[in-house]
Formats: structure tokens, sequence, C-alpha cells
């Protein structure tokens, strides 16, 4: 039985949406289910948290939260993967694994330096690679990605075309 | 001038601030650690890293799939290959194709061209750091062989671009093999020669035994991967555990180590050196003849012959370059065993021309954000060679 | 008293170019290494390539001690603050090398968080392209900057250097009066500088 199926099984409600897609495994949840999930994975022996990243989805009407914070999770034992996709909106916060995690520490603060999610619980949720007072946040769409530089236009290789 | 202030109060007593980088000799590139001593012990390390932070993940949501290939190079600069590698398999993942046998193997020879190399600059210069310069010099031939099989291979002695979706950029030239036999003689020499500067020299077991130690549990949950994970006594190898490009038709052992310490991580990247030398033996073995990329004008460009020739092949060319490849909807997630452990791509794409996100899961993140709780109530000398032998590439680390 | 009637042991030249003569061949390098560049570094010093056969040996990674910065890879925004200090620090007369494409004009990496070349805020003798260049060109590069010390003008690189000082003063008294990170009040300045239509904030 699949990591997948089990989760269907444990947690009926809480599931928003499963897929498959080129053997990957995707479950979407919501905020407030993260924590039994994450429970309910860690009794499958999935202990080994590999990336936490986030996606931005501003302006793709599809989708109605505005952010997808992404968990990749690997079982030592049996090599099964599986991708945990929360749901979120732009103002909600997220339970921080970094307790749990010491790995999610430093990825939390990546996910808050480039979309500006906030994970309650984090003990020290700073800037990562940006400056601490960096405008805006970098990979979300509506950042440009010269970042207003007036040095880095797009479309221009010297200021003084602008 | 940074975010990490330091105030007076923290300067009273008998504790000092040091500032280590993010110009440091011994940092590897741009990273910052403020250490705060008492005496000769470090009581805190503050790492602040950033300072290579370019916006790739951002650049590749501007950039086609094939265009970002040039900027996985410079992920991990030590060892471009195998980054390109690990990219080019997460798009053929996501297109869900399958490659020649041959590129497979070719694929192979030069990811494990790239681990060694790889390899013998983090050993090289933790080596130095830690005062040993010899080892360097020796070991430093080698790689500029390596150097030379690149360059023979891509035109590029550093930064390859070698794949492309669905292939190779081109197959090897006739005189790659030979060369490639004659690194297969030295290598195996240099290696020795490096343990035998190393191995039992008792200089080099004070300063590198019991630092940095630490169990298996742990460094799970710290996330490592890689010579680091495997140091610490966890045979776990994406190579073996979960193969790809039929790593499991080719016989190697993975090394293991059983403290997680600086000589053990030493003591697994030697030995990895000497498997990548059996994998690159078997693989010219059985080196298959046949084409290196695959045969859909969809995916791969034409050949140039075909494009000056007939018009069919030149539209193929001018739709790929200017319109791309034809994306399913739908996100993957693409890793491979790099030299520094799990390089994962995640790609999600919405079926336009460009990705719409790409991450690049770094291994040496995870590994580098536990130094602070490995360094703490140690000499400043072991944080040395801590970070020296975490492998860490500002490269990948900031993206 | 006419140059003849001295002998041959007295040879009268400018105070520049003796002075020049004698800088070109003792140069002390700085490697700045951020990224590629500086893997790319080690070749030219590690046996095969060789630096020090052109009168460049003696490396020394602290700014006090050296005099020729070589810039060796991506200078990134958050980078850009560190780079000014160390050139700052470094001994007179700075000469610096930008090595790569990052360094001269940031290279592919045209994006919010990288430095649109190092030009913008110290001053550059030589350039070196490539991404990453090969040996051969970095060291092609050191003999360019030694061939441009031999004609250069004393005063005209103490005018260079005074610049860039006041420049930093301008730069730590925005720093103070609005409380900024020093990576900010370069993005200001730099804003700044796009807005008098200079392309440099030195």
């Amino acid at each position: 039985m699949s990591i997948l199926d089990t989760l269907l099984k444990n947690h009926p409600t809480s599931i928003l949406d499963s897929y498959r897609f080129r053997g990957d495994q995707t479950a979407v949840i919501a905020p407030a289910s993260l924590m039994p999930v994450v429970d309910s994975l860690a009794s499958q022996d999935f202990h080994f948290l590999v990336d936490v990243t986030a996606v931005d989805w501003f302006g793709k009407t599809e989708h109605q939260t505005r952010f997808e914070v992404v968990y990749h999770w690997l079982n030592l034992g049996s090599q099964e993967r599986l991708r945990v996709k929360v749901r979120l909106q732009e103002n909600e916060y997220l339970p921080s694994l970094a307790i749990r995690f010491k790995t999610a520490d430093w990825y939390e603060r990546e996910v808050y330096d480039m979309f500006g999610i906030h994970f309650e619980g984090h003990p020290n949720l700073t800037r990562l690679l940006t400056w601490s007072d960096f405008p805006g946040h970098p990979l979300r769409k509506d950042f440009p990605l010269d970042g207003g530089d007036p040095f880095c236009m797009s479309d221009s290789t010297s200021p003084f075309t602008h | 001038m940074d975010s990490i202030a330091i105030t007076k109060t923290q300067l009273d007593g008998d504790r000092m601030i040091i500032n280590m980088g993010p110009s440091h000799p011994v940092t590897h590139g741009t990273l910052r650690i403020v250490l705060e001593l008492q005496g000769e012990i470090i009581t805190h390390a503050t790492p602040e890293i950033g300072y290579l932070h370019r916006g790739v993940e951002k650049l590749g949501e501007n950039l086609s799939y094939q265009q970002f290939i040039p900027l996985t190079d410079r992920l991990n600069y030590t060892s471009s290959m195998m980054n390109n590698v690990g990219y080019t398999m997460a798009v053929e993942k996501m297109l869900g194709i399958s490659i020649p046998r041959r590129a497979e193997q070719i694929r192979i020879l030069v990811s494990e061209l790239a681990r060694i190399a790889d390899h013998i600059i983090c050993l090289g210069i933790n080596a130095v750091d830690i005062g040993a310069f010899t080892a360097f010099l020796y070991l430093f031939r080698q790689r500029e062989t390596v150097y030379d099989l690149f360059e023979m291979a891509a035109g590029q002695r550093l930064h390859t671009s070698f794949t492309r979706v669905g292939g190779l950029f081109r197959d090897l030239p006739p005189e790659f093999i030979p060369l490639c036999e004659q690194f297969l003689k030295d290598a195996p020499k240099a290696i020795d020669e490096l343990e035998k500067l190393l191995t039992k020299n008792p200089i080099w077991h004070d300063r590198t035994k019991g630092v940095g130690a630490l169990s298996v549990e742990e460094a799970i949950n710290w996330g490592y991967s890689g010579p680091c994970l495997r140091a610490c006594g966890l045979a776990h190898d994406l190579r073996v555990k979960q193969p790809y490009l039929g790593y499991d038709q080719y016989e190697f052992d993975i090394p293991v180590g059983t403290s997680g310490d600086v000589f053990d991580r030493y003591l697994v990247r030697v030995e990895e050196m000497r498997q990548s030398l059996r994998i690159i033996r078997q693989v010219i073995k059985t080196l298959e003849s046949g084409p290196i990329i695959i045969d859909d004008y969809k995916i791969a460009l034409p050949p140039k012959e075909k494009v000056y020739t007939r018009m069919e092949s030149l539209i193929h060319h001018f739709k790929l370059i200017m319109h791309g490849m034809e994306m399913p909807v739908g996100e993957v997630y693409s890793s491979t065993e790099a030299a520094n452990g799990e390089l994962g791509f995640y790609i999600v794409s919405d079926g336009g021309k460009n990705p719409y996100r790409i991450r690049v899961r770094p291994p040496c993140l995870p590994i580098f954000s536990s130094f602070e709780t490995k360094v703490k109530g140690r000499l400043i000398a072991d944080a040395v060679a801590e970070l020296g032998s975490m492998n860490v590439i500002a490269g990948e680390l900031d993206r | 008293m006419s140059e003849l009637s001295l002998n041959d042991a007295v040879v009268t030249t400018r105070l520049d170019s003796v002075v020049n003569w004698a800088r070109k061949n003792s140069l002390w390098p700085m490697p700045f290494g951020t990224a590629c560049c500086a893997i790319e570094f080690m070749s030219v010093m590690a046996s095969k390539y060789d630096m020090s056969r052109f009168g460049a040996e003696a490396m020394r990674f602290s700014p006090r001690q050296s005099d020729m910065m070589l810039v060796l890879g991506t200078v990134t925004n958050k980078m850009a603050p560190v780079l000014r200090t160390i050139y700052a620090q470094m001994a007179e007369p700075k000469w610096v090398i930008s090595v790569g494409v990052c360094a001269s004009s940031g290279g592919m990496y045209r994006t919010y968080a990288t430095l649109q070349g190092i030009d913008r805020i110290i001053p550059v003798d030589v350039y070196v392209p490539g991404c990453p260049p090969r040996p051969e060109s970095m060291i092609y590069g050191v003999i360019k900057l030694q061939e441009k010390i031999e004609k250069e003008s004393l005063s005209m690189r103490k005018d260079h250097v005074r610049r860039f000082y006041e420049s930093l003063d301008r730069q730590e008294q925005i720093q103070n009066d609005q409380g900024l990170t020093g990576q900010q009040t370069i993005q200001n300045m730099l804003r700044q500088a796009a807005k008098d239509k200079v392309a440099s904030i030195f």
C-alpha cells in the first residue's frame, strides 16, 4: 500500500486533492491539517524531510489560494517519496516544522525570504539569502526579475537608454 | 553594516567576537560566520549566507527549459557535469521520455569523472585549510586531466553544459577514451599518494578525529545526504537505492563511516573516488555505440546538416528555438546523487515555454545549517576543519 | 651638470617610469574569490599554469598586504559593500582586475540579486572576459595590467583613489543618516547614479 493510499485512508477529510504524475505522489492539504499529516507520516517512517519550498500562483484564476508550500519527504527504508502541498492564502500562517525537523529551519527561512510566507513557532524567522531591509520577496510572481535596478533592465545594456 | 550587528555589551568581559568572512581564505567562496569565543572555545557561531545569491531560480522562470542548462553549470561549479545530468533528467522525467543507452552511459562516465574532480577540490582544500598544502598539489594534477577530458567532450573546462534534454550535446571525440584510460592508470596512484600523506599522519588525526561527529538519527534530522551522511554510518546512496541511468548495471560499493567526523568523511570521499574509477572502468568496457540524443525533433534539435538541407528540419529547428518544447502540465521532483549529496530539481510546468517554477534542492544547504551545533563548545581551529569538510559550495548554497 | 659627465653607474629617468617599473614587477595579488572563476584561479596558481612566472606570486588573503585585487566571480548586491570595504583596505596603489563576465558586467545573471558590473562601485583596471576565463586569459590579464602600470601616471592614480574614498564617506553618511544596511545604501546610491545619468557611484 502506497503512502498516498495510507494517508487517504487515515485522513479522508484533510486531503483536499491527491494525484500521481510520472511516479511522483502528491497530497494536497489545508494548513490546519499539516501537523496531523506530519504525525501520520512520522509513524510511517517518513523521517527525512528532503525539501521545503513554495510556488506562487499569482494571477492564476484556476487557483483559489495564492501560495502552495511544498514539502518533499523520503522514507529511507522503502525509498518511497511523497510530496505534500499546503494551500495557503496570502496572509495565512503555517505551523513551523523547525522544532521537529532541524533541516526545516533554514528552508522555512528561505521560503519566508523568497515568498514572504510566515511560519508560526519558528525560532528565528529572518531573511536567509537577501539582506534584512531588502524590499519585497523576490520569488513572488509580482516581483520584477530586475528588482527595479536601473542598471539591470531587461532590454537595455546601459541605464542611459531609459 | 550587515544584519548581524556586534553590540558593545557583547564585547565586554572575556568574550570575543570574531568575524569570519565573507572574504576569508577558508570560507570557500562567500559566506560569513560570526564566532563568539570564550578564550579559544566557540560559544556561538552564527552563519550568514546569501553572498552569492544570484537569483537563479527567478531567472529560470524567465528562461526556456533548454536555456536553463548553462545556469546549472554554475550551481556546484566544481562538478558541473553532475548538475547538467541532474537537471536534464528532471526535464526528461517531466516529458516522460527515455534516452538512448549510449547517452546514459556517457552521462554516467562524465558524472563519475566530475565526482572525482569535486572530491579532489574538497579534500585538497580541506587539507590546505588545516595546513597540509602538499596533498592539494598532488591531487590537482589529476583534476587538470579531468579538465582536459571535459574540454575534449564539451569544449569548456569548467562550465560544460554537456547534456541536452533527450541526450547529449555531442558524442565523445575519439581521443577521449585513450586519455580516460590514461587517467584511470594515473588517478589511483595520486589517491595512494594522498593516503600516504594523510591517512596515517598523526597531525591529520589530531586535527580531524572527533571533529563534527554526528549520529545517523541526528544527521537525518538535519537533512544530511551524500558523503556526510554516509560518514555517519548510513549506506544511503541514490545511485544504489533509487538507481537512475542504469547505475544498477555496474558493480560498486558504498563506503560508510562510523562516527561522521571530519576524518570519516575524508575516508569516505577517498574511497568514493576509487569506486568512481571502478565505475568508469566498467562503463568504458561496456560502452555501446549508437545515437547520443533521441530522434524526436520536437524535443532535440535536428542535426545541422539536415537543417541546412531540408525544409522540414529547418522548421523544427525554428519551432524548437522560438517556441520551446511542448511540456505537459504538472510537476516533478527528480534527484540524483551529486558529489555533495542529493541534488534535486523540482519543476512546476504550466504547459508554457518556460518552467513556471524551478527549484533547486541544494545538498549543502541543510548540511551547512547544522554548522553552529557542530562547532559549539569546540576550538576555533575545529571550525576551519569542519567547514572545509562540509564542502560548502556557495553557488548551490545560495543559488 | 650634463648627463655625459656622469659615469655609467648612474641612469637618469623620470620618477614615474622607475616607480612603475618596480611596481609592475612586484604585484601582490589578493584573490577576492566568490564563485566559479575562483576555482579556475586555483589552476592558475597550481603547478600546470603557475602565475609566479609573471611576477605576481606572493598571494595574500588579506587586503592589507596586497595591492592588486583579482575579483573572481559574481559579486552580488549583498556582497557589494564588502567589496568596497576590501578595496578601501587594500594598500595603495590599488589595482583591480575584474575576472569573468559576472564581475565585469553581471554576465548571465541579469537579476535583482546581482551587481551589474563591479565597475559601478569600484574602479577597475583590466577586464578579463570569459565564463570562466581560461587560466591563460587570467595570466594575460595580469600581463596587460603590467603594461598598463608601465605607462600610468602616479598623480592620476592618486586622484582615482581619492575619488573612491570620497564616495565611501558619502556612503557612510547615507548609511548612518537613514539607518540602512550597507547593501541597501549601495542600492539607493546606484539608483541615484542612474537618475544623474552616471554609470558608477564613485
